[in-house]
């Protein structure tokens, strides 16, 4: 201890932003594009695709073979830093309510690892409210963003198809990669019981792109999870955005930096940001004319919570009182098994992209089921590259199928049980449903009154808990899931047995990290913390462009859309500073 | 595990177990850096890198503890006509390590272990390493087929599941072990879709929208 002080940072800069996932990269990206001065704050690690590297290693490269570690929850390869726990940076939760929440800690944060699945929302999932009396309708119109997610298509690259669905729009694609083998049982299956299955849309280049000479085409390694180090052929914002935006010469990156407080002046101003250097532990401040959030939902609403000021008592952009609240997360459930028919099967080379080459886009109305707001369908199965838990409890499988013609007694040893191992592998399908959960003002993160993390900030205390509406969905996944698996003749091992007892395995909410909606936009200032260009309606040079700004995110993985809105929101920025708006 | 993720995790081998190692309990205690082996050939984060130094430089399993997972391993994996024998693949290695950074399975194998020693002493009045094969197999038979071995035997087939385990596992996930299984992934290549001969096997065929929209490449190449 000793000295006690804050430094402040000599330069100011135009935009200071905080976080570098998909809405803090795009913005870095934009900005410093346009010729801006961008100071990009990240409170975990710097991270280098390049040098980190965890892609094209075998399973023995690792002492645990790729189990999941407190530090790498999604296995020992997987490219992100972070988890459902950290040390030193506790959450609370309220008596009887659920919310895990999954924090990245790294440059990039979780666009790292994710699964690049990358789908428009279409017109009616931004006028939910019209359509079915729940929520609210978004500010903004799917006019107002196509030319955004046409952009975004272009700058980044996506594979898919033109459907010509309405509510799933058409877009600038690469050609997909064809289905796999158990991709075509699947949708030989799903077709059978009206479920439409169409190419996924995944941000993987299957060919180079325009835009960029400096990333390749996907060679099918299908590890898209440990970030493409080698040719730069997914999306990730370290690869796509930051290292780009680097190259300009504009943009100063402080990792370590833990965000305390968004400074403002006696007029309610953003003038800055405060952290916590957590190498050094010392108090900075870095001043800039504009402040962007983009920190996760959650971290943002917390950072505007703790910003309380004589202007803004209640916190900053949070006159409305709907900071933190309306959270949500997509609804998930899963099951899977084994198709016999793929027992014994030939082997050869599968891996194919990281990621589905088929799903199943929304299909019904739900005019005619018991629960608003539908689900997407995401496959997967086959030769994967085998990791930690391959080949354990060969005894609840073995004794019931023979094996080459001839029936073994479950469990066993020696050659016989090596020919079983490799006559099962290869055979295992599966599906999770990903699906709109309805935003409610009951369901929130508020500052816990007790509870400072290790750098002295109040914590968030959670209060999320499930409505019926999602539960009905999550049982309708499960006799959905139930009828693909049965037309092919699946066997089903796991998620089968589920039911009212435990929500149809519907998944905590925060499971499927896709949490939004804590600083939703909207046209009024008494019910919405920022207007129709994600700027706070309480203080015009703050903006906040991660999915906290969603009114409600649709039954598709936001990150597209929180690319489309911080490209948007940053084009807004650089207009408004040269009017001398800001 | 839960009894659903371990069904799960049977054949998934690309999806991480559920499993979360508390592996921060003790990474206040210095790690000793003359004792840390070869860096390793994967990312890992400063705190990652202590916490495996630290764990490499313990040891957990007596000799005579080693010596009985070595043959126990490779009477679950021995040699045969595909490939080589769990300790070829250095699986007694892995268990050691796992283990240590899963201390979950620490009792159930010391425990298990010690079991088969008394049941072998029981039996023939020698430690399970001491045995003949014969004795030794007269005894693995007894634990090894969980649906009809006695009931007086079930903590040996406990244990034996959980070796099973941990010999397949680490089997399968060695270099050995994945030229066995025959996967040919995790290297670069361009996917054509099915086979042809697959295809044919199976009586599927790619649609004239999937061939004209999807991805080709020349397979003359």
């Amino acid at each position: 201890m000793g000295d006690f002080q804050v430094k402040v940072q000599p330069k100011t800069y135009d935009v200071v932003i905080v976080g570098s996932g998909a809405g803090g990269g795009m913005a870095a990206y934009e900005l410093s594009k346009a010729g801006l001065k961008v100071c990009l704050l990240e409170a975990g690690t710097m991270y280098d695709p390049q040098k980190n590297v965890t892609q094209l290693k075998g399973p023995w490269e690792s002492k645990r073979r790729g189990a999941s570690t407190k530090h790498r929850p999604f296995g020992d390869f997987d490219a992100c830093y972070g988890g459902w726990e950290l040390d030193g940076e506790p959450y609370t939760k309220e008596k009887g309510t659920q919310w895990d929440w999954w924090r990245a800690r790294m440059l990039g944060g979780r666009t790292n690892h994710w699964g690049r699945i990358s789908l428009r929302f279409g017109p009616k999932d931004f006028k939910r409210r019209s359509i079915d009396g729940l929520g609210d309708d978004w500010p903004i119109g799917y006019e107002d963003v196509k030319p955004y997610y046409d952009r975004v298509d272009k700058l980044i690259g996506i594979f898919g198809t033109n459907e010509g669905l309405e509510n799933d729009p058409d877009g600038f694609f690469l050609p997909p990669p064809k289905p796999r083998l158990h991709e075509l049982f699947i949708k030989n299956a799903a077709i059978q019981s009206g479920v439409r299955v169409i190419p996924s849309r995944l941000s993987i280049l299957t060919k180079k792109i325009e835009s960029t000479t400096e990333r390749g085409a996907c060679f099918y390694c299908s590890q898209c999870g440990r970030n493409c180090s080698v040719a730069k052929a997914d999306f990730s914002s370290t690869n796509v955005l930051i290292y780009p935006a680097l190259k300009t010469g504009n943009v100063d990156v402080i990792a370590n930096a833990m965000a305390r407080e968004v400074l403002t002046d006696k007029e309610g101003l953003a003038t800055g940001v405060s952290y916590v250097n957590k190498e050094d532990l010392n108090e900075y401040q870095v001043k800039g004319k504009v402040v962007i959030l983009a920190a996760s939902a959650c971290e943002t609403s917390r950072l505007l919570l703790n910003s309380k000021s004589p202007r803004h008592p209640n916190g900053l952009a949070n006159s409305s009182n709907v900071v933190g609240k309306y959270l949500h997360d997509s609804t998930g459930a899963a099951l899977g098994g084994y198709l016999p028919t793929l027992f014994g099967r030939k082997k050869y080379n599968e891996d194919g992209v990281g990621g589905m080459h088929i799903y199943s886009p929304w299909w019904l109305d739900n005019k005619k089921l018991d629960f608003p707001r539908g689900y997407h369908i995401e496959y997967w199965g086959g030769m994967g590259q085998p990791a930690y838990g391959f080949g354990m409890n060969i005894q609840m499988l073995n004794g019931k199928y023979a094996v080459a013609g001839k029936q073994k007694e479950a469990g066993g040893y020696g050659a016989s049980l090596k020919e079983d191992i490799r006559y099962f592998y290869g055979a295992n399908v599966g599906m999770a449903g990903r699906g709109e959960a309805i935003p409610l003002e009951s369901n929130y993160c508020a500052i816990d009154p007790d509870v400072v993390d290790q750098y002295g900030i109040p914590v968030l205390k959670f209060n999320v808990k499930w409505s019926e509406h999602e539960i009905k969905q999550a049982k309708h996944m499960k006799e959905t899931f139930k009828e693909i698996m049965h037309n092919m003749g699946a066997v089903i091992t796991w998620g089968g047995d589920d039911g009212p007892e435990n929500s149809y395995g519907l998944e905590t909410p925060g499971k499927i990290i896709h949490e939004a909606g804590t600083a939703r936009m909207g046209n009024d200032p008494k019910k919405s913390a920022l207007n129709k260009h994600n700027q706070a309606h309480d203080c015009k040079n703050l903006f906040v462009v991660d999915g906290a700004a969603f009114v409600s995110q649709a039954d598709k993985n936001i990150t597209w859309t929180i690319l489309a809105l911080s490209m948007r929101a940053s084009e807004y920025i650089v207009s408004e500073l040269k009017k001398g708006n800001l | 595990m839960k009894r659903r993720d371990s069904i799960k995790a049977i054949l998934v081998g690309t999806v991480a177990s559920s499993v979360l190692v508390d592996a921060c309990k003790t990474a206040d205690e210095k790690v000793n850096a003359s004792t840390a082996t070869p860096a390793s050939t994967i990312d890992r984060t400063k705190e990652e890198a202590e916490i495996e130094a630290k764990l490499m430089a313990e040891t957990f399993f007596s000799k005579h503890e080693m010596a009985t997972i070595a043959v126990l391993s490779d009477i679950i994996i021995p040699k045969d006509d595909v490939s080589g024998s769990a300790t070829e693949a250095g699986v007694p290695d892995f268990i050691e390590f796992i283990v240590k950074d899963m201390p979950q399975h620490q009792t159930p194998m010391r425990g298990g272990l010690r079991w088969l020693d008394l049941e072998s002493t029981k039996r023939f009045e020698k430690a399970f390493i001491d045995c003949d094969s014969k004795q030794q197999i007269a005894i693995v038979d007894d634990i090894a087929y969980p649906e009809k071995a006695k009931p007086e035997m079930k903590q040996g087939v406990a244990f034996f599941n959980l070796m099973r385990n941990l010999t397949a596992t680490g089997f399968y996930t060695s270099q050995i072990g994945v030229k066995d299984l025959g996967y040919m992934g995790n290297t670069p290549n361009q996917w054509n879709g099915v086979p042809d001969d697959v295809l044919k096997q199976y009586g599927l065929s790619y649609t004239e929208k999937e061939l004209k929209e999807c991805i080709s490449f020349d397979k003359t190449t």
